[in-house]
């Protein structure tokens, strides 16, 4: 502090519209008191607040944008995510709404992938995790004590980074969903399940002679597309992809955003990106993380050409990243 | 939709039947963990439950006269008079005096019994100790027989057995216990005696003492030679064929079972070299050989674990490889390479196999001074005395087991604490 | 003089000569300007003379060890009268055994005819030569090596690459004694099996039914016609093994699952190291356990239940074995199973499989050729376990697939022949050769196969 602002504390405090920086830091101290009383009155304090807004992350304060949907198949409410001491996510707020292609971008390390784990509990495997607030799927609380994990990954289906494929034939891999499930009367319905889903993911031609090779032998973007078959082989209602064409080149990356382009008809989809092209390409929706905090959610178009918060357009225009 | 909703169900239906199978599934690892721990500690349990009695001796209050014309020794500074001297003399008579009333040949024979027959050598060593005891009577605890030993411990115990007594040895030892002549105290003889056939006066002293002339010629041979060869292996082997057939051989060398190296060690160093049987010496070079792929496999480890860093700074001062390694290779993996050796003496303190092979099996009384003498090992004469169909020896047999591994603890132990004060993070 | 104590004389002489060669580089760097002027450091030239003097020495002796006895043998047996001249190899054998003992008067001489004691005195003085020209050759050498040492030193010479280049070829041949190791073990095994297999057919010796070895030894009976049919011991040796690996391979894979994949962190730092105290603890001390507790109680268990259980059954050496390799496998396991990628357990947990239908149906397929290796490492381990089944499994061999009755194994009579004073020619001891040639071989291929397939595994996921 300045000599002049320790000569006069009192005035510093009773003028404290004009000191924004001060009041968001303490805010942020008592989050823990102040937080249903944020999410009131998010809306109405979303627009003073860009006057304010700077580059500086301890200053942000809300997320700006409509986080909200009416026709909402998630709705996740004040998470906070711990790895440990260490705080990963800050009170983010967000729905996805149904058949909706959600993209969810931002710099490395923001935690959007923390944050799309936290969907279908696939945090659960961390052991120094912990998950606060709420996420619900149907108005049914995700974390509640009675629900069972392997029904909502049944229903909440995840395609990772990498193409993961079980050391066992293509065959084997779309089948193992539906045969662990049960979802299979007979062979021919599996068989059936098989065909479907490798159909959907757009595999079915490049494959159907060679079922019972392994599944280890494709190229990349074909493993890729064999892991989304095997996550569509149950039916889910929401798919996961975490960067799901970071590891393909760029061919194999346009067939896999066809893919998503098609899934979105039947699929309710939540996308993370490290490339802000292909969430402008694939997505609906798109919300900006920064260090752990949700900045914007709003239509892609409108992120894209006119971002509300700074951070975001400094961003996209690659200020950082 | 309809066809997830569809799926919903089925999942649903299937949970209970899974989730049975997944505690089902845990409860299967659990039950392994456990019956492993719980075969430690019965092992534990079974050995110190049936060992710890070795700990303590019985001895048995007599009132001993060192009678010179009894002794038949006129001068005990000639050893001839003191081999000839009739030494066992003086326990019987000092028995005789005890219980008068003991007749007849069998009888008199059984109360000789009570004690060891080393008894009489005890009483000649402490009278060679103390020379103005002669001819003077003195009140001494002695060694009792094996017998007597397992008969006065179990009746102590409450289950008396007294299936190799007979009736009035039971009576007499009955009248010692009220008098307060018979006691047990600590079994001195076990840590500092050699072998014998009476299990009372055998003691693991030559049999220690074999295993550490063993390991020391061990540890000298394949620690340097295993060493040298880690360094050649990872420093300065070129990638070639040869290299890898000398890989391949030393992995599979650890694999090979020790007994091999037995047969390798009677074949070669015995019937080709002539080393002589059942010395340290022949014993080291088999388990040299032994331990080595072990000693190379750590050392190659904690050499591999020094980062490049270090070398291509060595190097870029303008030192040569070889004082790169010396100076600044060796001394970082130095600890890793400790840890491997005392691993591997770990694992030859506890070989029995391949020293059967070239003798050390042995039945050996002297305590062996140096690598040239007849010896034998701890786990050898563990093997000997189990064998052994005396009682007795099954509580020495015990004991000697818990000096054994009392000796492996200390040094795995040591090399856990070696691993993590000197390991250094990269 | 002794070889010993010529061994200490070279090592003084190295010392020596390391002083003479660094002195002498500090002499001729002084006047050249300190050492700066020399090529290497002054202990290099020390060192380069220590090796000259000291290394052709002691290569004649090591020389000299392996060929003195065989020369001065053969000298002496063609030497010798000929009312004593060998006509076969076991002859020859017991002659030169006879005459050995003779010059090392183990054998009083009292009574031997005079041509044995005239090759015993033969043997002597051509020993007592033998001693004397090695430690005359010995000084000659290392003198002769120290003055060229010495000489050679000069400002400009290269000391140090040269004593480098020593230094590794002396790695190198520590290295190499894995090899020589591993052709020892042939070679000796293989010899002994040769001679051995003159007398007894291959075929009789592999194929036989019955073994009997104690009937060759009887007087009344031909030199080499006991048998010697192995299969009871090949069955025996399955047997034990089978149960070991009953014991061992369910209870080592699921406690290393449990550990790699539910136990927490606390539970297993510290399940692990207990399991492992199973490891190291001594053989002898396991054949104790079996033969003194286990095997009483097996028996007393079985007759409760009506069941004739031999004390010295199958099931009680095999048991104990199982428990002792129970943490060899849940070891090796536990590294192929925690080799296992994260990701393959994240795409199978997230499609809704529960945390054993992940284990079982993708963790486990993946690591099996890394549990198949270890497992075939296990059984080589319980082939040649050697101290368990000589205590607590039987002596006669039986052929028999029932774990209650008693068995014999290879290892156990490999032991049992080789163990006492026998005449080492006898077929019965060249027997024990023969059956470790057997286990040699098998676990040399179990061991290969193994640690290939482990390997190829390792690479796979690294």
């Amino acid at each position: 502090m300045s000599p002049a602002d320790t000569a006069k504390p009192a005035k510093a405090a009773s003028k404290p519209a004009a000191k924004p920086a001060v009041k968001a830091a303490s805010k942020a101290k008592s989050k823990p008191k102040a937080k249903t009383a944020a999410i009131k009155t998010r809306k109405a304090v979303a627009p003073k607040i860009k006057a304010a807004q700077n580059l500086d992350i301890a200053d942000h304060q809300e997320t700006v944008g409509k986080s909200f949907s009416d026709n909402a198949k998630m709705t996740m409410r004040n998470i906070n995510v711990y790895y440990g001491d260490k705080q990963a996510i800050y009170d983010v707020s967000i729905d996805i709404a149904k058949n909706e292609v959600m993209a969810m971008i931002g710099p490395s390390g923001c935690g959007k992938s923390t944050f799309l784990r936290t969907l279908n509990r696939m945090n659960d495997t961390v052991e120094v995790c912990r998950v606060e607030g709420d996420i619900c799927m149907d108005g049914e609380n995700l974390y509640a004590p009675k629900l069972d994990v392997v029904e909502l990954r049944a229903r909440v289906g995840m395609v990772f980074q990498k193409p993961n494929p079980f050391p066992k034939s293509i065959y084997e891999n779309v089948a193992y969903g539906p045969k662990i499930h049960g979802l299979a009367d007979s062979r021919v319905d599996l068989d059936e399940i098989v065909e479907n889903s490798l159909r959907k993911a757009s595999l079915w031609e490049e494959v159907k002679e060679r079922l019972h090779q392994p599944g280890t032998g494709l190229s990349g973007g074909q493993q890729q597309r064999l892991c989304i078959a095997r996550a569509i082989a149950v039916s889910p209602e929401v798919i996961l992809m975490d960067e799901p064409c970071s590891a393909l080149d760029p061919i194999a990356t346009a067939k896999i955003e066809e893919l998503i382009e098609e899934l979105s008809e039947n699929f309710t989809i939540a996308i993370v990106t490290h490339s802000m092209q292909q969430a402008a390409r694939v997505s609906h929706r798109t919300a900006y993380f920064h260090l752990g905090k949700l900045i914007e959610v709003n239509p892609t178009e409108q992120v894209f050409t006119m971002p509300q918060h700074q951070l975001t357009e400094a961003y996209i225009t690659g200020r950082f990243g | 939709m309809n066809k997830s909703v569809d799926n919903l169900s089925k999942i649903k239906r299937s949970l209970t039947r899974r989730n049975r199978a997944e505690a089902r599934f845990q409860w299967y690892g659990r039950v392994a963990i456990f019956i492993g721990l719980a075969a430690v500690a019965v092992l534990f349990i079974d050995i110190i439950g049936k060992g710890h009695g070795a700990f303590q001796a019985t001895y048995i209050n007599l009132n001993v006269s060192y009678d010179q014309e009894l002794l038949g020794i006129e001068n005990l500074s000639d050893p001839e008079q003191l081999v000839m001297g009739n030494w066992d003399a003086l326990p019987k008579l000092a028995l005789r005096e005890k219980f008068t009333d003991v007749s007849g040949r069998r009888d008199k024979r059984r109360l000789y019994g009570l004690l060891s027959n080393g008894a009489g050598f005890d009483l000649k060593d402490r009278l060679l100790a103390n020379p103005q005891l002669l001819n003077t009577t003195e009140s001494i605890w002695l060694l009792a027989d094996d017998d007597i030993d397992t008969y006065y411990k179990s009746w102590l115990d409450g289950e008396a057995y007294a299936a190799r007594l007979s009736d009035k040895q039971v009576v007499w030892i009955d009248q010692l216990h009220e008098q307060g002549l018979i006691h047990l105290q600590l079994n001195s003889n076990l840590f500092t005696r050699g072998d014998s056939r009476e299990p009372e006066q055998a003691g693991i002293r030559g049999a220690v003492m074999g295993s550490l002339l063993t390991l020391v010629l061990t540890l000298m041979l394949s620690f340097p030679i295993g060493v040298s060869a880690a360094i050649y292996l990872e420093e300065f082997a070129p990638k070639n064929k040869w290299t890898d057939f000398i890989e391949v051989n030393i992995n599979n060398l650890a694999a090979v079972p020790s007994i091999i190296f037995g047969l390798l060690g009677l074949a070669i160093f015995i019937n080709f070299f002539h080393v002589p049987r059942s010395v340290p010496i022949v014993g080291g070079l088999v388990l040299t050989l032994m331990t080595l792929p072990t000693i190379i496999i750590t050392s190659r480890a904690a050499i591999k674990s020094v980062p490049p860093s270090i070398r291509e700074a060595a190097l870029g001062m303008g030192a040569s490889k070889f004082q790169m390694v010396l100076h600044h290779v060796l001394p970082l993996a130095l600890p890793g390479m400790l840890t491997g050796a005392i691993i591997g003496m770990a694992q030859a303190l506890g070989e029995t196999a391949p020293l059967l092979m070239i003798g050390m099996v042995a039945f050996i009384v002297d305590i062996p001074g140096s690598f040239t003498d007849p010896a034998t090992v701890l786990p050898v004469q563990i093997f000997l005395w189990a064998d052994s169909p005396e009682r007795a020896f099954i509580e020495k047999t015990s004991a000697a087991i818990m000096v054994l591994l009392t000796f492996l603890i200390i040094m795995n132990t040591s090399a856990v604490w070696l691993r993590k004060r000197l390991e250094r993070r990269w | 003089m002794q070889a010993t104590n010529i061994l200490i004389l070279l090592f003084g002489f190295g010392a020596l000569a390391f002083y003479l060669g660094r002195g002498r580089s500090l002499a001729i760097a002084a006047p050249l300007g300190g050492i700066r002027k020399l090529h290497s450091l002054p202990s290099y030239y020390g060192m380069h003379t220590a090796f000259w003097c000291a290394l052709p020495s002691l290569i004649l002796l090591a020389l000299w060890m392996i060929f003195d006895e065989p020369v001065i043998n053969s000298i002496v047996i063609g030497a010798a009268a000929t009312d004593i001249a060998p006509s076969d190899t076991a002859s020859y054998n017991l002659l030169l055994n006879k005459i050995g003992n003779l010059a090392d008067g183990v054998l009083p001489r009292a009574g031997q005819s005079g041509s044995l004691i005239a090759a015993a005195d033969h043997m002597i003085y051509l020993r007592e030569i033998s001693r004397w020209s090695l430690t005359l050759l010995a000084l000659v050498f290392s003198a002769a090596g120290l003055f060229l040492g010495l000489s050679r030193i000069a400002s400009g010479f290269r000391a140090r690459p040269a004593v480098e280049k020593v230094m590794q070829n002396l790695l190198l041949a520590c290295a190499c004694l894995a090899i020589f190791t591993t052709l020892g073990i042939v070679l000796s095994v293989l010899f002994e099996s040769i001679q051995f297999f003159r007398s007894v057919p291959v075929t009789d010796f592999v194929f036989g039914l019955d073994w009997s070895p104690q009937t060759a030894i009887r007087e009344d009976q031909v030199g080499s016609s006991g048998s010697f049919g192995a299969v009871p011991l090949f069955v025996g040796t399955l047997l034990v093994s089978a149960v070991a690996m009953v014991v061992a391979v369910p209870i080592g894979l699921m406690s290393a699952i449990y550990l790699a994949e539910y136990a927490s962190k606390r539970v297993r730092t510290v399940a692990k190291p207990a399991l492992e105290v199973l490891a190291g603890i001594p053989t002898v001390v396991y054949g104790f356990f079996a033969a003194l507790t286990v095997a009483p109680f097996l028996r007393d268990l079985g007759s409760s239940f009506g069941l004739t259980v031999s004390s010295e059954s199958a099931l009680a050496a095999g048991g104990v074995m199982g428990v002792m390799i129970i943490p060899f496998i849940s070891s090796l396991a536990d590294d192929v199973i925690t080799a296992v990628p994260q990701s393959m357990r994240d795409g199978s947990l997230a499609m809704g499989a529960t945390h054993s239908e992940t284990v079982r149906r993708v963790v486990i397929p993946a690591a099996l050729p890394g549990i198949v290796g270890g497992i075939m490492l296990a059984v080589s381990r319980a082939i040649g376990e050697t101290m368990i089944v000589v205590m607590a499994a039987g002596m006669a061999a039986k052929l028999t697939a029932n774990p209650l009755d008693s068995v014999t194994t290879v290892t156990v009579q490999i032991v049992t022949l080789l163990t006492g004073d026998q005449e080492f020619d006898s077929p019965k001891t060249l027997a024990a050769f023969a059956l470790g040639l057997m286990l040699f071989i098998v676990t040399l291929l179990l061991n290969i196969f193994a640690l290939h397939i482990v390997k190829k595994y390792r690479e796979q996921y690294e």
